[in-house]
């Protein structure tokens, strides 16, 4: 397992990682999502080795790994430009880590080739690396990475640098290796798909902190933060004014909520569609209508996108006309 | 834009062009004879002034007389071991100082970067008179004399020694410029990925740093060597003629102790060499060139105390290094620090300017018959005549080049062919084939033109090439006249790359000393042959009119460089 505990970072005087404290377990494949530049892969070269924490400490299996330098951390690393060496060939790259470990050529040969054909690129072995389509030369570097089974790996925005349909492929393979391996994974992304569909568990980073970590439905039902739920994609998020104790007041009308602000102050309210059909005469908390003018309709393949006056977005199945005024059912929640 | 021009190809004839109108007076020839006549110009000089020369020093060195001849043999063997020992010796210190100034570059930040690169590429572009006078200068001191005394080195080593340095002078910027790139080239990530694999560092460096950085270090390694195994002027300025490189043997066999079969032989020997140098040089550069990722701006101020020492511990070498002999030059042309020749009263010691006055003077007792003075005048004059000359042939041959067909492929290694040729052994080739005809103050900018045409093509092709049919296209469709057209976008492009190739070809003919030392005759010398015959003379009044021939002709030289790095066509229009 892997721990780091209130690890604190600078970045050329500046702050950048304050008190960052997170547990990867046996199996897990956790995800670090945050903005660029937010500090996600300062703390992957930090776990790497190749980095130090200001304060704070990176423990695997409860043994501080501060005096252990990179190449003896056993780690995978996965970068988005893949970071493959130009002056070997894909065999070679493959077989840098075990060379390392001064394995035998024999043994060697066998894991190179079983690793190509766990990556799909069998009878690849003498090809050079930089002939090598984006998505090859990524597949190489994911198996470079597994060859000396490492202890944790870790993806820095492996598909970015891919094109979509790619980019579906390649997340689905590292799925599943890193599902058939059980090996602990900590995936770095700022793309809300490869998150919801690779991770366990995903953290988000804000402002050097984590300010959201749980399994991935926890957090579309909850995303707590206006940051977390622009960043995910989730809802909408709107402004509004607390007016009184339990109602807040915004542009599409006012709420019955609570929210933990005091009256009079800025609030912002996290907006998505009611999940039941409406009509059932029960009201939940934060259930409401609201009633929207169509500016817009799009084609979603089995569903219409509906933007409406002030940039409300819902979906519906059956499309609107624009200029219509429809009444939705909707679901409000007070974000911090 | 290849593409574009290959679609295009077709409306190319019909646009005004006074090339195309020259080349083809009635439209009615056809492209290839029109592109041969391109060529025409090119070739007839080629021919008599290189190629012509070229199998008299052939013919003279297959002579049985020559390979029989076992003193001739002896000769080539010593001086082949001695260029080869001066240029190892001399790749090793301008590697010594260049790798970690190339570190220094492309790794770390500092005040005043850009200034220090600036200075050590300027020696690069100094004539080698300029550089032998510098450093010269830098000895001629009290205190650096005194200095020396204290390491007690026989003069011969002490000769040699300078040479050495002289020669890391010139070339340290060969070793930043492709060396540093190839480092700040280097992916961080490689390092990163290595380490994380499990390599400890050195096995980084083993496996993945030094694999990768070989090319680069190879090539650099290999020019680096090819201008120290046909260092000429350096060598004989600076040591004289006991260092007997093959350019030197050259230089006596063919004037001091004539044997023009020996002079031929050993030119061959080199020539020899130099191909084959070239050769592997282009092989490792084209290997450097299919690694080349995207530059990573890795660059960042010293960190750690071990950084910070480095950064300033070679920081503080470079600027030494190369400021000293630059100023130690201007510096000495303004002192006087011994009495003139025949000069026994009491001396003014100190600053003066007479030796600058002195230039303008016609001594009886001066080297030559004119002022000094007239030296730059002749300087001036071959250098404009080698402008034209080289212009008015460089100018077809790079406007056929700049849209090569099969033809301009086949010709175009021969046209470079000369650059394999050292000046000496163009100055020999002229004595052999020309004899007494080189009298004639002519041949010296014949001789300029040879060398400085491949470095003018070089340079009006990719402009030529580069004028965008598209922007022809578009000035044309808004209504442009094809004078106004050529007037609008061609123009614009050539004038620079025109100016550029101009100033080249005048710095080349201004600072040459190797071919005019050959073929010069004492009625008309050029400012470097002034310079060299001053430093040979004893007395201050001579060597100080030297320092201050090299001080004026250092400044025309650099005041060039600036320029065309100013002109320097970056792929201005390129679409």
């Amino acid at each position: 397992m892997l721990e780091l505990r209130n690890v604190v970072k600078s970045y050329e005087g500046k702050p950048l990682l304050n008190d960052i404290s997170f547990t990867v377990s046996q199996g897990e494949t956790i995800c670090l999502l945050g903005a660029s530049g937010s500090g996600k892969s300062t703390i992957l070269r930090m776990i790497a080795g190749l980095d130090f924490p200001d304060r704070g400490a990176i423990l695997l299996n409860g043994i501080d790994l501060a005096g252990t330098p990179p190449h003896l951390r056993d780690f995978g690393l996965v970068f988005q430009d893949y970071g493959l060496f130009p002056h070997l060939n894909v065999f070679d790259n493959i077989a840098f880590g075990l060379k390392m470990r001064n394995l035998p050529a024999d043994e060697i040969s066998l894991r190179v080739a079983a690793l190509l054909g766990q990556v799909n690129l069998a009878g690849f072995d003498s090809r050079k690396v930089t002939d090598l389509s984006g998505g090859e030369q990524q597949r190489v570097a994911l198996a470079r990475a597994l060859a000396p089974s490492p202890r944790l790996l870790m993806f820095d925005e492996p598909l970015g640098a891919l094109d979509r349909s790619l980019k579906e492929g390649l997340l689905n393979e590292i799925r599943s290796i890193l599902h058939e391996t059980k090996i602990p994974a900590i995936y770095v992304t700022h793309d809300q798909e490869e998150a919801f569909a690779i991770a366990d568990r995903i953290l988000v980073l804000h402002e050097g902190t984590i300010i959201r970590d749980g399994t991935p439905s926890e957090i579309w039902k909850d995303p707590k933060f206006a940051f977390v739920a622009k960043l995910l994609g989730i809802g909408n998020v709107i402004d509004g004014e607390v007016v009184t104790e339990n109602k807040v007041k915004t542009a599409f009308g006012t709420f019955d909520i609570s929210c933990t602000k005091n009256v009079g102050e800025k609030a912002q309210l996290l907006i998505t569609e009611f999940p039941s059909p409406a009509g059932e005469g029960r009201r939940g908390e934060g259930e409401a209508q609201i009633k929207l003018t169509v500016e817009d309709v799009l084609f979603k393949q089995d569903q219409f996108q509906v933007k409406g006056r002030g940039g409300l977005v819902i979906h519906m199945k059956k499309a609107p006309r624009i200029g219509d005024v429809i009444t939705v059912q909707v679901q409000v929640k007070c974000l911090s | 834009m290849r593409k574009d021009v290959l679609n295009h190809g077709d409306t190319k004839t019909r646009r005004f062009n006074p090339l195309r109108a020259f080349a083809s007076p009635k439209g009615a020839a056809s492209p290839w004879f029109s592109r041969l006549l391109l060529w025409l110009p090119v070739l007839i000089f080629l021919l008599s002034t290189f190629f012509f020369p070229l199998s008299k020093i052939l013919s003279l060195t297959f002579d049985p007389n020559t390979l029989t001849n076992l003193n001739n043999l002896l000769v080539a063997r010593n001086s082949l071991f001695f260029t080869f020992y001066q240029a190892i010796l001399s790749t090793l210190l301008t590697f010594a100082l260049g790798l970690p100034a190339a570190i220094l570059f492309s790794k770390f930040n500092f005040r005043g970067k850009s200034l220090l690169r600036a200075l050590t590429a300027v020696p690069f572009m100094l004539p080698t008179v300029v550089v032998a006078a510098a450093f010269n200068s830098l000895f001629s001191y009290k205190v650096t004399g005194s200095m020396l005394q204290v390491f007690n080195l026989q003069p011969s080593t002490f000769y040699f020694l300078l040479i050495l340095t002289a020669h890391t002078f010139y070339n340290t910027s060969i070793v930043i410029r492709i060396v540093g790139n190839a480092i700040s080239r280097l992916d961080p990530k490689l390092e990163a990925s290595a380490r994380v694999l499990g390599a400890d560092t050195i096995h980084v460096w083993e496996d993945v740093i030094f694999p990768i950085l070989r090319p680069s270090l190879l090539a650099a390694a290999l020019l680096v060597f090819m201008f120290d195994f046909t260092s000429f002027g350096v060598i004989l300025l600076l040591g004289g003629s006991q260092f007997a490189t093959l350019e030197v043997e050259i230089y006596i066999r063919a004037l001091q102790l004539p044997n023009l079969n020996l002079a031929a032989l050993l030119s061959v020997i080199q020539l020899l060499f130099t191909l084959i140098f070239s050769i592997l040089y282009s092989r490792t550069i084209n290997q450097v060139q299919t690694q080349t990722a995207p530059r990573f701006s890795q660059a960042r101020s010293p960190k750690t105390l071990r950084e910070r020492i480095f950064v300033f511990t070679v920081y503080c070498s470079l600027f030494t290094f190369f400021l000293l002999p630059l100023l130690s030059l201007p510096i000495r042309s303004l002192t006087r620090l011994e009495p003139d020749r025949g000069q026994r009263n009491e001396v003014q010691y100190g600053f003066t300017t007479d030796y600058y006055q002195e230039l303008f003077v016609n001594r009886r007792g001066s080297l030559f018959y004119v002022p000094p003075v007239q030296a730059a005048a002749n300087s001036l004059g071959f250098a404009g005549i080698t402008v034209i000359l080289s212009l008015v042939l460089g100018y077809p041959a790079a406007y056929a080049l700049a849209k090569p067909t099969r033809l301009e492929k086949f010709l175009d290694p021969f046209l470079m062919l000369p650059l394999g040729a050292s000046a000496v052994m163009m100055g020999l080739g002229f004595i052999i084939s020309f004899g007494r005809l080189i009298a004639s103050p002519f041949f010296i900018p014949i001789a300029h033109t040879l060398i400085a045409l491949p470095f003018v093509i070089r340079t009006l092709q990719p402009a030529l090439a580069s004028i965008p049919e598209r922007l022809r296209q578009a000035a044309t469709t808004l209504g442009a006249s094809p004078l106004r057209v050529w007037q609008t976008v061609d123009f614009p492009i050539l004038s620079r790359a025109t100016l550029s190739a101009a100033t080249f070809a005048f710095t080349v003919s201004l600072g040459e000393f190797g071919a005019t030392l050959l073929i010069t005759r004492p009625e008309y010398p050029t400012i470097p042959i002034a310079i060299s015959r001053f430093l040979s003379q004893p007395g201050g009044l001579n060597y100080g009119q030297a320092m201050a021939m090299a001080t004026v002709l250092m400044l025309l030289t650099t005041l060039s460089i600036l320029l065309i790095e100013k002109l320097r066509f970056n792929n201005a229009g390129e679409l």
